[in-house]
């Protein structure tokens, strides 16, 4: 027992010493949760759905694009629900679109709709795709979310997934979450479309057929609608890079970015094609700036203005570099502790766990004398051993895991109770010293087990059902409950041999 | 009804051989070691007594509800202190917003220094908004710096469905764990009488929850489950004597042998329910406000849990076995 406590004090110097001296074996404090640290706590639900309807969309831009360059006329494609709808001009084409769709898209496949009618198709995605993208978005989402965490330079941020579709970030020491929610939460899908212009424009007010209007920033800075093409030129899925770099007095800081090879060479068509038009730059259905496309640009190089500040373009440049995010994210949950209630929690925490123990030690050692002293040693043994654990094998203490500990000091004397009772019963009945003492061990054993492991079954019960903090306090529970066993059964059974074979004690203190 | 004498200790089979002529030594005691009072007989008044206060709460949880915190009933908390006495009026003029509705705005203590601003939302969108719209207007009417945010929480209507979903599941699937393993240990009896113990101390600490108008979040569905899981000891300790006790004696009647196993244990069932009860109230004096709740509901559920086990959980055990015996 005297080895288990030395062990465990070896790894909790670093958490309570001022300093640590290098040669120590053991440097890492125990770290602390949120609650008692300060910091901030997100939850975030996925919409994997969204996702796949997502999918579906860019499966009928691409579908559209391919039928423009095989010249084949379609009157309407459109998407219902997870369906991709096309009206075919000629009828004949019919064969040539199967044909195209078996072979560029095999993540299609033909949709059973009745009334298709002539020259009607339907196309869904296959079965294994959508089950792919139920499997893989949440990933997805969360590597994104930790490139991005990284890049905005927090200290220690844990990102883990939870549940089938949600994704928790903590962010240690970030007492003002505003930016860093704004920079998870983006969706951060760059979209190229060209301003409306000529006859069947429309109006703002009236778009025509093909249009939208978009929210924007307009030249000064503030707010602009703008009437855009809908289709889709580009996406920011082909960008390799992005940073900031100070742009004109007007312009603020810019923002640049590089495409891949592909991309460049998309973006160097489009705008040879269409030199003197304005190509609207967008941002999560927000136009950024659409400028005047004066000449080609074959370098695969572009550059977003929108009159940022520094933080606001290295934020962008962060999202663009890491990629859209495959769902939108809908924000669950928020909790943020500052520092000086973390800090005020930590001191009563251990105040209440001083007064706590203090008591139920004196109670013992008053009530039981010698054998409470025995149960005394174990329970400061358990004690030392819970936190040990927690430093060795780097558990996140919580104020409830606090509490914990507290109730794991009210709950390990009880198997020590149990066996004094019985030792006192044995004695009662004029049994010597020894055999009182292995009577009441034995005896007392079949109780003590079922009773942690009722307390067991529900502390792992309470893991399985809480999430944070609450977590923290199902780990102290059944944390305690295995040191209780290994220090109030087995260690006070070692000192109560020795003390009876080496002095050969004909009486026990209980 | 027949009264029992308790069988002397002495009169154990067992026992006899190492029965020496020593004096039987003696120790501190709180509770003395030969009671024999009859628990069994006082039962059912005091069964009668928990359905009332059970009732009284359910209809107090009825009337006036349950005080939800943010994680069930959704919303934003801002918890802000200043470093000097503020009127409260001025925390709402500063709340007075177009973007808030359903503000409520509490001082919690210390001199009109600290303020609980509670904000109701309805869905999910306007939720992630809040806690700017509010930091906003703190910052507005205060300037920035001249208070302390000491916590923000902020809980979409969602978060709260599922919490109730998983905390009934999660208490209902212990309690049924905990009698189906004493089931196992014991019988069937024991498991159905602590499987029926255990839910009329989750009921008794909700109703105790309600009364006292104690916040009921997600610590308090963490206490219930501890206590769930922790009450089941005492009954354990004494199915357990119940059992010793049975296979030493054919002789006595059930009624005697559970009126016998309670007095033998009760001397460890009230020392060990009284050092759970040292920590949880020093939990609840020393803890601050942020386990408040948690320790309440932990300190309720230790003292009905012992309570139970003696009033409650044995008279079912009998109950069960008059049962089975007629249908025998």
């Amino acid at each position: 027992m005297a080895v288990l406590a030395l062990v465990s004090v070896v790894f909790l110097v670093p958490t309570f010493a001022r300093s640590v001296p290098y040669w120590w074996p053991w440097q890492e404090p125990i770290r602390l949760g949120l609650d008692l640290r300060g910091g901030t706590y997100l939850l975030y639900g996925v919409d994997i759905e969204q996702a796949i309807d997502n999918t579906v969309d860019r499966q009928m831009q691409d579908l559209e694009r391919e039928f423009q360059s095989a010249r084949i006329g379609a009157s309407a494609i459109e998407r219902d629900g997870r369906v991709i709808r096309i009206q075919l001009a000629n009828k004949d084409k019919r064969q040539q679109v199967l044909d195209l769709v078996r072979e560029r898209f095999p993540n299609l496949k033909e949709a059973n709709v009745p009334d298709s009618g002539v020259g009607g198709l339907a196309f869904t995605l296959e079965e294994r795709e959508v089950q792919r993208l139920r499997d893989s978005v949440r990933e997805q989402a969360l590597n994104i979310i930790r490139n991005r965490i990284d890049q905005f330079g927090v200290a220690e941020p844990t990102i883990q997934a939870q549940g089938a579709d949600e994704i928790v970030v903590q962010l240690p020491g970030i007492e003002d979450p505003q930016r860093a929610k704004e920079l998870i939460g983006r969706t951060a899908v760059l979209e190229f479309k060209l301003l409306a212009q000529g006859p069947q424009a429309g109006t703002l007010e009236q778009p025509g057929a093909g249009t939208e209007v978009l929210r924007g920033k307009g030249d000064d800075g503030g707010p602009q609608r703008y009437l855009v093409e809908r289709r889709t030129l580009m996406t920011g899925d082909v960008l390799t890079d992005a940073s900031v770099s100070p742009g004109s007095l007007t312009e603020g800081m810019v923002v640049n970015f590089v495409l891949d090879a592909r991309g460049a060479k998309q973006f160097g068509e489009l705008t040879t094609a269409k030199v003197g038009r304005n190509l609207a730059i967008i941002l999560d259905d927000v136009v950024e700036s659409a400028p005047t496309i004066r000449e080609p640009i074959t370098g695969g190089r572009g550059q977003i203005t929108g009159r940022f500040d520094f933080a606001e373009a290295q934020d962008l440049a962060n999202v663009l570099r890491n990629g859209a995010l495959p769902a939108p994210l809908t924000m669950l949950e928020e909790r943020t502790v500052g520092p000086s209630l973390g800090k005020d929690s930590i001191r009563k925490g251990a105040l209440s766990f001083i007064v706590g123990s203090l008591a139920v030690f004196l109670f013992m050692a008053f009530y039981y004398r010698g054998g409470g002293l025995i149960a005394d040693a174990a329970l400061l043994t358990n004690v030392l051993l819970v936190l040990g654990v927690f430093a060795a094998f780097g558990f996140t203490l919580t104020l409830p895991g606090i509490a914990g500990i507290v109730l794991t000091v009210g709950m390990a004397v009880d198997a020590n109770i149990l066996i004094l009772e019985r030792v006192r019963e044995e004695l009662r009945l004029g049994k010597t010293a020894r055999a009182a003492v292995e009577a009441g061990y034995a005896r007392a054993w079949s109780a003590i087990l079922d009773s942690n492991v009722t307390v067991l079954i529900s502390g792992l019960i309470l893991f399985q059902f809480g999430s944070g903090p609450v977590r923290g306090f199902a780990v102290t529970l059944c944390l305690g409950i295995f040191t209780s066993l290994v220090t109030a059964v087995f260690g006070t059974r070692v000192l109560y041999d020795w003390r009876l074979s080496r002095r050969r004690l004909q009486t026990v203190s209980v | 009804m027949k009264q029992e004498t308790r069988p002397l200790p002495t009169q154990r089979p067992d026992d006899r051989k190492t029965t020496s002529s020593q004096p039987p030594p003696r120790f501190f005691e709180l509770i003395p070691s030969h009671t024999s009072i009859d628990f069994v007989a006082m039962a059912p008044r005091m069964v009668l007594l928990s359905v009332l206060f059970i009732l009284v709460g359910m209809g107090s949880i009825y009337l006036r509800g349950l005080n939800y915190g943010i994680d069930f009933a959704g919303g934003t908390l801002v918890q802000v202190r200043f470093p000097q006495s503020t009127p409260v009026a001025d925390v709402r003029a500063a709340l007075d917003l177009p973007g808030l509705g359903g503000v409520v705005v509490q001082d919690v203590g210390r001199e009109g220094r600290d303020f609980q601003i509670r904000v109701q939302t309805a869905d999910e969108a306007t939720t992630s908004g809040t806690t700017e719209v509010v930091r906003a207007g703190l910052r507005e009417k205060f300037g920035e710096g001249a208070y302390d945010i000491l916590r923000v929480e902020s809980v979409g209507p969602k978060v709260g469905r599922d919490l109730w979903r998983s905390a009934t599941l999660a208490v209902l699937a212990s309690t049924l764990m905990m009698g189906v393993y004493i089931a196992l240990r014991f019988d069937l009896r024991f498991g159905v009488s602590v499987a029926a113990a255990l839910l009329h101390n989750v009921l008794f600490a909700l109703a105790a929850i309600s009364l006292a108008g104690m916040e009921f979040d997600l610590t308090t569905v963490a206490a219930l489950l501890t206590i769930v899981g922790f009450s089941v000891n005492d009954n354990v300790v004494i199915s357990d004597r119940i059992r010793e006790n049975m296979r030493k004696t054919r002789r006595g009647d059930l009624r005697t042998i559970l009126n016998v196993a309670i007095n033998e244990t009760l001397s460890r069932t009230v020392i060990n329910s009284g050092t759970v009860i040292f920590v949880s109230t020093a939990l609840l004096l020393l803890g601050g406000s942020a386990i408040h709740s948690f320790a309440f509901t932990l300190l309720v559920g230790f003292i009905i849990g012992t309570y139970s086990s003696i009033f409650v959980s044995t008279p079912i055990v009998l109950f069960l076995d008059r049962r089975g015996a007629r249908r025998r």
